[in-house]
């Protein structure tokens, strides 16, 4: 397990939505979370990486561990380098395309040589062949799907142990959709990938396990090919059969 | 073709004429305030007005050169209090502030912004003029500095405020701290709008006169130093045009005209240089 997540209760104010989650991040695989809008999957993403603490009010019970180590007592800018994030929209810094995938190499203050690191990560993200001739040019020039995987990019060159994906692909299209995807299957040999996902089938063709989160509660934990032919509980059933959701 | 249809012609017609009309005099107005300045000013600017001291009533000739320099000491100064105030204050609304204390600075500034610059005038008069015993290029820039603090402080935290919401989360998500999140990708994608803000300051007080009355005051010399009293294009005006001879009249305007001309060229010139890097596209 890369990271364990156990008894985790999530409170945003006084309104409780996320309830005692249990849940194991295999090393190396893709994990997806799946549920309705509201079932609180993007939520428990931000907690692997403690985004949520960007939200005032947002509090966390329960105990997270990264590799052995309880995630809530680190210093969290070193635990956002080990664990890095992909968002739902393409959001790519008002700077050239080198500049962005070196942003995280360059605050940290990285001693290394940033040009290859920069094409390492572009070369990771299927990105390269596109850009290497214009690595200096607005991010901004680049397509959604280009964008997103300029972000996919970004998030690699730190060299993250876990990369969490809150619907990467909710705002590109289908073709772009599909690059994406194929990416984050070749990514797993490279770190262990959490993403969020409100297409069932999306979940079904990219991962190794599956989560089936249901208005904060977690229905349903299993490998995927399990979890979408002989699903254990009525309810999984009856949102990977389309019957809510 | 129905009636109806022909009155909804007319009607849309009539509103894109209006709309259009109002954007013509919006922006004809600064053509015509210049065209008026160089009409009347246009005459009395030679390579001596930048260069000589003014001259003696009933002696032609005569230039302002001191009260330009004297205004770009005063603008100098105002810019070195205003625009770091304005900024850092800007950054702390915009990202560090929340609860009362936003709200009472942000009012605070509201408030500032909406005082006479005569009342400004009299607090640095009485603040900086009266410890020293006389009227000076500091008090002065003071007093302007002053003035530049709401308008920077407002604007810049709009700004900032607009930078998108994702952009702070990437970075964030990256390990970046707040402190860093803010100087390298928060600032740098409002520089733009900053930018503007701090020239819009900048230009507003450049024209302000009332404050510079009794702080700045005036001199028909060159200003010996900081703390002794400077010549400024908007006093040089306003003695100008309020005296009775037709030949300071003609001075008057050629001032307002190279007042106008300055901050043109500081705002062009400001933006060649500053205003690089990449827009964030609107969403």
């Amino acid at each position: 397990m890369r990271m364990t997540i156990s008894k985790v209760n999530f409170f945003y104010g006084s309104k409780q939505t996320l309830f005692n989650i249990n849940l194991g991040i295999a090393v190396n695989k893709v994990t997806a979370l799946i549920g309705p809008s509201g079932c609180g999957k993007s939520t428990l993403l931000r907690t692997l990486n403690r985004m949520y603490e960007t939200v005032r009010n947002a509090r966390l019970e329960g105990e997270i561990l990264l590799d052995g180590q309880n995630i809530l007592a680190q210093d969290v800018t070193s635990l956002r380098r080990r664990v890095g994030m992909v968002f739902q929209r393409p959001n790519p810094f008002p700077k050239s395309i080198f500049d962005n995938v070196a942003y995280g190499l360059r605050i940290n203050g990285s001693k290394v040589p940033l040009a290859e690191a920069v094409e390492k990560s572009l070369r990771h993200a299927a990105l390269w062949d596109e850009v290497k001739d214009h690595l200096h040019k607005s991010a901004y020039e680049l397509s959604g799907g280009q964008q997103q995987r300029l972000c996919i990019a970004r998030a690699l060159a730190v060299e993250p142990e876990v990369l969490l994906l809150d619907e990467p692909c909710s705002a590109l299209d289908p073709i772009s959709t599909a690059k994406i995807e194929e990416l984050l299957v070749q990514l797993k040999d490279l770190c262990t990938i959490v993403t969020v996902t409100h297409n069932m089938q999306q979940a079904a063709r990219i991962s190794d396990f599956t989560a089936f989160l249901l208005i904060g509660q977690l229905i349903e934990f299993s490998p995927t090919p399990q979890l979408f032919t002989t699903p254990g509980d009525p309810r999984t059933e009856a949102y990977i059969t389309g019957r809510f959701g | 073709m129905s009636s109806n249809l022909r009155w909804r012609k007319f009607v849309s017609g009539f509103m894109l004429t209006m709309t259009g009309v109002c954007a013509l005099v919006a922006v004809s107005v600064l053509f015509f305030i210049l065209g008026y300045l160089v009409f009347h000013g246009g005459t009395s600017i030679s390579w001596n007005f930048f260069t000589k001291l003014p001259a003696p009533v009933g002696e032609g000739g005569g230039g302002m050169a001191n009260a330009i320099v004297g205004s770009a000491k005063l603008l100098l100064l105002a810019s070195l209090i205003g625009v770091p105030v304005g900024f850092f204050g800007a950054i702390y609304l915009a990202e560090f502030g929340g609860g009362a204390t936003t709200f009472v600075v942000r009012y605070a500034a509201d408030l500032l912004n909406g005082v006479p610059s005569i009342v400004i005038g009299i607090f640095a008069y009485g603040l900086v003029v009266l410890p020293f015993k006389h009227f000076s290029t500091l008090a002065g820039g003071f007093a302007l500095g002053l003035m530049m603090i709401p308008v920077t402080l407002r604007s810049t935290e709009e700004f900032l405020r607009g930078v998108p919401r994702a952009l702070r989360e990437a970075a964030m998500a990256l390990g970046a701290s707040k402190w860093k999140t803010v100087a390298t990708v928060i600032v740098p994608a409002a520089y733009r709008g900053i930018l503007t803000a701090v020239l819009l300051a900048f230009a507003r007080v450049a024209g302000e006169t009332a404050p510079l009355l009794f702080t700045a005051f005036g001199n028909r010399f060159w200003s010996p130093g900081w703390d002794q009293p400077t010549s400024s294009l908007p006093v040089m005006i306003f003695t100008y045009a309020i005296a009775p001879y037709e030949d300071w009249h003609r001075q008057a305007w050629a001032a307002g005209l190279v007042l106008l001309g300055l901050i043109l060229v500081i705002n062009i010139v400001a933006r060649a240089i500053l205003a690089r890097g990449i827009a964030v596209p609107r969403s």
